[in-house]
């Protein structure tokens, strides 16, 4: 009986066990399911490359350049913030701080990753958008640079934290070798150190675009939203995340507006999952 | 010419100088929050439900709402995320199918949280007729935070020593035994930190409620699993940009709520993860 009691228990373990892959496969074929549809409407390379997003006119027009383009403008100027100052960051918590600095600077940033996307967008609306507004004599504030500034923001806590484990993984010989030499610590630390976590700071980097690319509420919230190509950073913009977000209540289900935003979901699971199956090759090259 | 020593010194300002521009902005929004929010905070607010048009009164329904999905996510992600994380750490060999769970694990931690949202608008609220419901967000909500639990509980479990095992092993405990009796109670601490991070996470997620039970107004509280729910984030998006005229204070009340929560949350689990390395034993 005991025996029977423990086996059922560890088919249960290896079931649950496999419950990652199952709902990983899951996801993506229900996207598939759904997604697919809008092919018989639009070819591919329609889709993908066509310059309007008029999903409700007639006839729809279904074109996510626009969409691309925007999630491309403000994932570009929040990287271009975020990775020297999240890098730099990393660097000064794990080799240059104080114990005690050090502590206080983690906890910021883990109080950083706790907020809430809505209630950064939230604080992004009332502060930042007014403040860039005046800025740049602009008629309105949300702008692809709000959100690139607000995104690079919330992208901190992983390139942070992931680029300070990278940089903990140097074994302590290189860093003892350097300074035996007569390297001051700062040499030691971008000739040595920083050289050899590079593969762990890139993985943190592409983490770090990935949150980006994914975040939708603040940046439905701060961006303004307008479906047209961007030729600047001061304009408003949508991106990917925001279209599906702040349309598919309105999508009928079963009608090709409904399919073309499953379809956009299919193109971003593709670039989560190539950003993150990446980023675990470098990750793995670090540990190595 | 600067000295080595002196480029060091300028080095390691500009280092501090970029902890400053992430730190200072994130307690700038913390005051900013609490100073304007606070005026708000009344008992009528916390207690009462929305009324005229969600401009004053409380959010007490959102507040209900949001814990009634946490409640449920939890439900659903702990049991399967924690016999996943002991599967991984007890049992998977170094071979090609722990390699792909793994990679699986990050790629489900890496998914934007508004495919979720799709995700659980087709499968739970179309394909398996839940409706827009308590029911259908909390297993959205639950699938989004497993990879949260699923690592955390991993690697509490494998930081309890192989000797425990061993010792265990050789008295004469079977696999399960040792499991339950001597892995488990050492790692419990590490699986409640993980727990506690996954439900401030499920608390303060807007994109995956929106399609799947998130209601724009819904004065009353949910009846049952089957009903719409209102939720905390979704009520400060939409009282922040799609109702007109709303109170710049109850918009930061709601914010502050919210924010209180979430941080409260996991300051229990910084807690509890700090007393718990002061007491171990190895």
């Amino acid at each position: 009986m005991r025996k029977f009691k423990e086996f059922i228990i560890e088919k249960l373990i290896l079931l649950s066990g496999l419950t990652s892959i199952f709902f990983v496969v899951l996801i993506f074929l229900f996207l598939l399911k759904e997604g697919l549809s809008v092919f018989q409407i639009v070819t591919p390379c329609d889709f993908l490359f066509g310059k309007s997003w008029y999903p409700i006119s007639e006839p729809a027009q279904l074109g996510i350049l626009p969409l691309m383009m925007g999630s491309l403008i403000i994932t570009l100027g929040a990287t271009i913030i975020s990775v020297p100052i999240g890098v730099a960051c990393a660097v000064y918590i794990a080799e240059v701080a104080p114990s005690r600095i050090k502590e206080i600077l983690k906890a910021g940033i883990e109080l950083l990753a706790a907020i809430p996307s809505v209630v950064l967008g939230f604080i992004g609306m009332m502060t930042l958008v007014p403040w860039i507004k005046n800025v740049f004599h602009l008629p309105t504030g949300l702008t692809a640079l709000s959100g690139s500034v607000m995104l690079a923001f919330m992208a901190m806590p992983t390139i942070v934290s992931i680029a300070e484990d990278a940089l903990y993984s140097v074994p302590k010989s290189y860093k003892e070798g350097a300074l035996a030499l007569g390297a001051t610590h700062w040499q030691t630390i971008y000739r040595i150190i920083v050289p050899a976590a590079s593969s762990g700071i890139l993985a943190a980097v592409m983490l770090g675009i990935g949150r980006v690319i994914g975040e939708t509420m603040a940046v439905m919230m701060i961006t303004g939203n307008a479906a047209v190509i961007p030729t600047s950073i001061l304009q408003p913009v949508r991106t990917l995340t925001a279209t599906i977000a702040a349309e598919m209540g309105e999508a009928v289900v079963g009608s090709e507006h409904y399919f073309a935003l499953f379809a956009i979901g299919i193109v971003l699971f593709i670039i989560s999952f190539i950003i993150n199956v990446t980023s675990d090759l470098f990750l793995h090259r670090e540990r190595k | 010419m600067i000295s080595s020593l002196g480029k060091q010194k300028i080095a390691f300002f500009f280092l501090f100088l970029a902890n400053l521009l992430v730190i200072v902005p994130v307690g700038l929004i913390l005051l900013i929050i609490i100073q304007k929010g606070l005026p708000a905070m009344t008992w009528q607010f916390i207690t009462d439900i929305p009324r005229q048009g969600m401009r004053t009164g409380g959010i007490f329904p959102a507040i209900i709402g949001t814990i009634y999905l946490v409640a449920g996510s939890i439900l659903f992600a702990l049991p399967i995320g924690l016999l996943a994380a002991i599967y991984l750490s007890e049992y998977a060999k170094d071979n090609v199918l722990t390699r792909m769970i793994k990679l699986a694990i990050v790629n489900l931690a890496g998914v934007p949280s508004v495919v979720y949202g799709l995700f659980g608008l087709v499968l739970f609220v179309s394909f398996c007729k839940f409706g827009a419901s308590i029911l259908a967000g909390s297993l959205t909500l639950g699938i989004m935070i497993l990879p949260i639990i699923i690592t955390t509980s991993r690697e509490a479990l494998e930081s309890v020593p192989a000797m425990f095992r061993e010792v265990s092993l050789s008295l004469g405990a079977s696999k399960w035994q040792t499991i339950r009796h001597i892995v488990l109670p050492n790692a419990i601490p590490g699986i409640i930190t993980g727990t506690i991070l996954g439900i401030g996470r499920a608390a303060g997620e807007t994109a995956p409620i929106l399609f799947t039970v998130a209601a724009f107004y819904l004065p009353r509280l949910p009846k049952s699993i089957f009903d719409q729910a209102m939720a905390l984030p979704y009520h400060l998006y939409v009282i922040s940009t799609q109702v007109p005229n709303v109170e710049e204070k109850v918009r930061y009340g709601t914010a502050l709520v919210l924010l209180i929560l979430v941080l409260f949350v996991n300051l229990v689990a910084i807690v509890i993860r700090s007393q718990f390395r002061k007491k171990k034993k190895w």
